[in-house]
């Protein structure tokens, strides 16, 4: 579904992926860890098409298509979704009117009907009850006045309501509490199926006793430095980022 | 003196009132003979340039203002369509007006009110404008014969609204005309006043002058809409004196016009006395519109709440000066201004001087404006949900005015507005 091979991007100048290589295929589930200043954002932001991004090599194929050739809205309607790290507030823009505006606007671009009203209000009151959130949210504008977990439950609410194929998670488990993430955990789990692929952008392990990965990676300094099962993210854990570091020293040694 | 006023005073038939009213008249023109027109160096007009104005050649009045064609469309408005009074270019038109059913509300055009009762108006039409940033306001003083005196009567509540609308009509020359608006609120009023400017292929110079005087306790729901003629001179002047625990909520929005100027001179007269005023100016191609408020907060525990926006695109200009002065005594006020803008062009201008002014104590004041572009965060964010980057944009600067309009207390007033600034949205053009 996803092939990342040999990416290198910048931001003013300054590398950030190094090198960055990662395939992902459709029903998996892959975690990529790594300590901060690693370029796991970055990773998620270039996925999305956020500009300012300069890719200095490689490429990304996505469905046999260049990924990096289409527009954000056109990776969209291809499928693409990335919850964000810090979703952006948007005073006087109605959530609900908002979700099915970029909704249908990717059912038009794929050749799709339109949902009317009815059956979109269907569709929302399906996912909502999955996430527990409060229909009042619904009402308010964009994220605005939203609590720091209301935001990132949103993330995933809109997630849940788009259906996309491929979902990039960046540190959607940051600043949640326990509940928080696992109600987070149950809107992923929900749309787990063999035709989607998740890819859990992450700090902690945490997150991943409730989302269990079958792959983790470790992005360290721009590069994939470690691949492994679920596992890996335990010893992570145990022995921290240093532990990576050091493992690599020894090897090179 | 320069061409325009050449053009408008000489020869002027003198207005037929009563004494008071024609002295007044002919110490207008005496002073304005003196005086001219302001030029940039006059603070009040340091953005807004009147030389090519004043150097045109117009003239005064509409002599077949009654005859005009008007089309039906421009008149109607959805969420008033009970009442509705029309001057074209200047002219009051009985035959195209719908006068409300006599009761608590009373409407009756200026020449009546002088013929029969010309006192009752003496105080508003003997207000003298001796400054020179007020030149517009002696002009429609040393003209106007023109006009509309609306009351309420006390503790009367008008349910429906009342739709005034300016007409600027197609004549075979440009003209100058203006018009004089009297409204007064009894104590424990209330109305909602639609101020509604249309026309259509002319290039005339409106010059209206309203005054609103609220009595204690009443309430003024007023909405101006601008909407004249794209190559159209329109400058008006709205002054309110507002008695204690008085309201007035105002929503002006700013859309046609080549050359616009509004002054906004509110006085919060009475303790409590409140003024809510929300903006939004909307402006392409080369239009130039001023907006100029004066706020002055006069009585204890008075309050101002003053919210504009403006997106300004191509090579057209925005100002927006908003004053509010807290005199003496007036304790325990509490002010309020924002005017945030939009830049889409890089030909666009916007200048905005947000001015605070304090004799008192124990007052509550903020103020700010700023001029920027739409939020690159927010545009990515909606892009990223699949929302192309035009309509994105369209949300955006919608939602941006919208901020400014959405507490009309009127739903289909405000769907038609919605409707009206969508259109006029640069970003949603092809």
């Amino acid at each position: 579904m996803l092939k990342i091979e040999n990416l290198h991007a910048s931001v003013a100048g300054k590398e950030i992926l190094k090198g960055l290589s990662l395939t992902v295929n459709a029903g998996e589930v892959h975690a990529v860890m790594g300590p901060n200043g690693a370029g796991k954002s970055t990773l998620g932001n270039v996925l999305a098409g956020r500009e300012g991004y300069e890719i200095t090599a490689g490429t990304v194929s996505y469905e046999g298509k260049d990924l990096l050739d289409l527009d954000p809205e056109e990776r969209a309607a291809a499928g693409m979704f990335l919850a964000f790290q810090y979703p952006v507030e948007i005073p006087g823009v109605n959530n609900t009117y908002f979700l099915r505006t970029a909704l249908n606007a990717q059912r038009k671009r794929r050749g799709e009907e339109e949902l009317d009203s009815v059956q979109f209000l269907k569709r929302v009151r399906e996912k909502l009850a999955v996430l527990h959130l409060k229909d009042e949210l619904l009402h308010r504008a964009v994220n605005e006045g939203f609590s720091g977990g209301e935001k990132k439950r949103n993330e995933i609410f809109q997630m849940a309501v788009l259906e996309p194929k491929l979902a990039v998670l960046d540190e959607t488990d940051s600043g949640l509490d326990i509940d928080a993430m696992k109600l987070v955990a149950d809107g992923v789990n929900a749309m787990r199926d063999p035709s989607r692929a998740v890819i859990v952008i992450t700090h902690y392990q945490r997150l991943l006793d409730y989302i269990v990965p079958d792959f983790v990676h470790v992005l360290a300094d721009g590069r994939i430095v470690e691949s492994g099962d679920k596992s890996l993210a335990h010893k992570l854990e145990e022995h921290g980022y240093a532990w990576i570091a050091e493992r690599k020293l020894a090897g090179a040694a | 003196m320069s061409a325009l006023l050449d053009s408008l005073l000489d020869d002027a038939p003198v207005a037929t009132g009563p004494d008071w009213l024609v002295k007044a008249q002919r110490a207008a023109r005496v002073n304005l003979r003196e005086s001219g027109l302001p030029d940039t160096r006059v603070e009040a007009w340091k953005y807004t340039n009147l030389r090519p104005l004043s150097q045109r050649v117009l003239q005064r009045g509409d002599a077949d203002a009654m005859s005009r064609e008007v089309d039906a469309a421009l008149l109607t408005l959805p969420g008033v369509e009970h009442s509705r009074i029309v001057f074209v270019n200047g002219a009051l038109r009985r035959d195209r007006s719908c006068f409300p059913q006599a009761g608590a509300l009373s409407v009756v055009s200026l020449a009546s009110v002088l013929a029969d009762d010309a006192e009752s108006v003496k105080p508003p039409l003997l207000r003298e404008y001796v400054e020179p940033e007020s030149a517009f306001a002696q002009l429609n003083t040393a003209l106007s014969g023109n006009g509309i005196v609306i009351r309420v009567a006390a503790n009367s509540k008008v349910e429906e609204p009342l739709h005034l609308v300016f007409v600027g009509a197609v004549a075979q020359h440009d003209l100058a005309w203006s018009a004089r608006v009297i409204v007064e609120l009894g104590a424990a009023a209330s109305l909602q006043l639609v101020e509604h400017h249309v026309g259509t292929d002319h290039s005339h110079l409106g010059n209206v002058v309203s005054q609103f005087a609220l009595a204690d306790e009443s309430l003024l729901d007023l909405i101006q809409i601008q909407n004249g003629a794209q190559a159209s001179t329109l400058i008006r002047r709205t002054e309110a004196r507002i008695a204690s625990n008085a309201v007035l909520n105002l929503h002006t929005l700013e859309l046609g016009g080549q050359l616009v100027r509004h002054d906004l001179a509110v006085n919060l007269d009475g303790n409590g006395a409140r003024l809510t005023s929300r903006g939004v100016f909307v402006l392409h191609g080369r239009q130039h519109v001023d907006s100029h408020l004066d706020i002055r907060h006069r009585a204890r525990d008075t309050t101002c709440d003053v919210l504009w926006r403006g997106v300004v695109d191509e090579r057209a200009r925005g100002v927006f000066h908003g004053a509010i002065t807290i005199e003496q005594g007036a304790d325990g006020s509490d002010a309020m201004l924002s005017n945030k803008n939009l830049l889409l062009s890089a030909q666009a201008e916007v200048d905005t001087q947000p001015v605070l002014v304090i004799h008192a104590d124990e007052v509550k004041a903020a103020h700010g404006a700023t001029v920027g572009q739409l939020d690159d965060h927010a545009l990515f964010y909606m892009r990223s949900r699949g929302i192309a980057e035009s309509d994105a944009r369209a949300l955006l600067t919608m939602a941006f005015c919208r901020a400014a309009l959405d507490s009309i207390d009127n739903p289909a007033l405000l769907d038609a507005l919605t409707t009206m600034l969508i259109e006029r949205l640069p970003v949603t053009q092809p």
